[in-house]
């Protein structure tokens, strides 16, 4: 019994971790652009079908197209940005939430029927040489496939982190985030930073799509499902703290599978406890819970 | 009356707009190089706006900004920053979830200025000691004198020939509110040109070099610092 308990808390966390990493990517683009890329998912089951694409064409190991599946997320990225986002820049920040929610739906639709005119609506996945395989402590399985997800989204995370901390461009982030015209009077860009946060969004989307892929399965409906993971995350963690994001997205896992462990037949309601959450939290704690308080 | 040679900053006839709301009318202004020039008026009166305008922050609608030559109209902020003016923005804002260091890193973000970072932030602690003890703090513990200094170093960072102050004395203890004139004096001692905008009208007039009196969005007046403050409208005004 125990066994099983402490399986499914090892299951939520590494699931929990993917949930951590799609909702760093939006909620890094929210925090510094105040937009609301509700098509965060769709970008998500992008970088998913990149590397399956990689792997079934040129039998690539997913794990070694990452860089490839970055290169073409952020392709996809300077594109949208471009051609649509960039006109929401000058907006008032109510604005830009209400509009890039619009272009969100917009861009949901139409990412939804490429994928469907491209892979059509099959569930694809990979089988690798490793899938499957598991490594066990104490009788608690550790599939490969999983821990190496949960290792490269902390390996994400900290980078990000480095990156935000110790170079000037992230102080500059970071900086965006607090005041962004205060960061304009510093000197700095605040249109280079907006074009770089969405970018490292859509590229964290990628990673994080991959990683989905090789775990269970991609298919053109999935989009929407991530993005309401990641918002929930996001308003769990409080937004302008991505470790915090991180470790609300594995909450959010864990709560999932132990609802599927302790509440008979709970499994169907795993879905539910989530959205419970995160009315729970915008009652109770809308700043979130690593989030500060607004002056 | 010298000649345009060091005329810094000029600002002329300038309209601006919030929306459809006219905020400025008219306005005209100049700084030359090395002067303490002073902007009063009342709440609501355009000072802000006028700041706003000469750092990019508000795009105006006619008439002309220029700095050492360089016309500044549609010029983005950071542009701007890169050319040498700076703006300390009311109440500081001071990066609040950063170290009072990073905050001072990030003064010298303009790469001119992130050259000469180590010798401009020895500088910056020589005028504000309390800085240099303060340094791993973060902003958002400091107290508001703290904190506005933390503001006038960080834009000392970016090695301003032209700073300009909104309301430095705003929200200071009246021992503070002199500390701080004293210091924007030193700055301007040592060879930045300032432009203070202020409500605190005798400190600023008595600092300033030349001054300017703005109302309801026009300039109605200007002046040396001393002569304004004997202008029998400004004492009604302003000094009770």
């Amino acid at each position: 019994m125990i066994e099983v308990a402490v399986q499914n808390l090892v299951f939520g966390i590494l699931l929990g971790a993917l949930y951590g990493l799609a909702a760093v990517g939006i909620a890094l683009v929210f925090g510094v652009t105040k937009f609301l890329n509700v098509a965060h998912g769709e970008l998500l089951m992008f970088g998913g079908y990149a590397s399956f694409w990689l792997f079934s064409l040129f039998d690539l190991d997913p794990f070694l197209s990452l860089p490839l599946v970055i290169g073409f997320l952020l392709l996809i990225g300077v594109v949208l940005y471009q051609l649509l986002f960039v006109r929401m820049v000058k907006l008032s920040e109510e604005d830009k939430i209400k509009n890039t929610m619009l272009i969100g739906f917009g861009l949901t639709l139409v990412l939804q029927n490429i994928a469907l005119l491209l892979w059509t609506a099959d569930d694809r996945g990979v089988t690798t040489s490793y899938s499957g395989q598991a490594f066990t402590i104490l009788g608690v399985r550790f599939p490969y496939v999983r821990v190496a997800g949960l290792v490269i989204s902390l390996i994400c995370l900290i980078s990000l982190q480095f990156f935000l901390r110790r170079t000037y461009t992230g102080k500059a982030i970071r900086a965006t985030v607090e005041d962004w015209e205060a960061a304009s009077l510093v000197g700095i860009d605040v249109k280079k930073v907006y074009l770089l946060s969405f970018l490292l969004g859509t590229a964290l989307a990628g990673v994080a799509g991959t990683l989905v892929m090789v775990s269970f399965s991609v298919e053109p409906a999935m989009g929407m499902h991530w993005t309401l993971k990641s918002l929930i995350v996001m308003v769990l963690g409080g937004v302008g703290n991505f470790v915090g994001t991180f470790v609300g997205g594995i909450l959010l896992g864990v709560t999932e599978s132990a609802t599927a462990f302790f509440i008979p037949g709970g499994g169907n309601y795993r879905q539910v406890v989530g959205l419970v959450l995160f009315l729970l939290i915008l009652i109770f704690k809308p700043q979130g819970l690593f989030g500060k308080k607004e002056r | 009356m010298y000649i345009w040679e060091n005329r810094m900053l000029k600002v002329e006839n300038v309209n601006a707009y919030y929306g459809d709301l006219q905020a400025l009318w008219g306005v005209s202004l100049h700084v030359d190089e090395g002067e303490l020039v002073v902007l009063v008026g009342p709440n609501g009166a355009g000072k802000t706006t006028t700041l706003k305008v000469i750092t990019g922050l508000l795009n105006f609608a006619s008439g002309g900004v220029s700095f050492n030559g360089r016309d500044l109209d549609r010029m983005p902020a950071h542009k701007i920053v890169e050319l040498g003016i700076c703006l300390v923005p009311e109440g500081g804002r001071a990066f609040s979830g950063m170290s009072v260091l990073e905050n001072l890193e990030l003064g010298a973000f303009v790469s001119d200025a992130r050259k000469v970072k180590d010798q401009t932030i020895q500088w910056v602690y020589e005028i504000f000691p309390r800085l240099a003890e303060r340094k791993d703090q973060l902003a958002g513990t400091l107290s508001g004198g703290e904190r506005q200094m933390l503001a006038i170093g960080r834009a000392l960072m970016s090695k301003p020939k032209l700073l300009l102050l909104d309301e430095p004395s705003f929200g200071l203890a009246p021992i503070l509110v002199q500390q701080m004139f004293n210091m924007i004096e030193t700055i301007n001692r040592q060879g930045v040109t300032v432009l203070l905008v202020e409500q605190n009208v005798r400190a600023a007039l008595e600092l300033a070099q030349r001054a300017y009196v703005i109302e309801n969005g026009r300039m109605v007046g200007e002046g040396k610092g001393d002569d304004l403050l004997s202008f029998e409208s400004i004492r009604s005004a302003y000094l009770g």
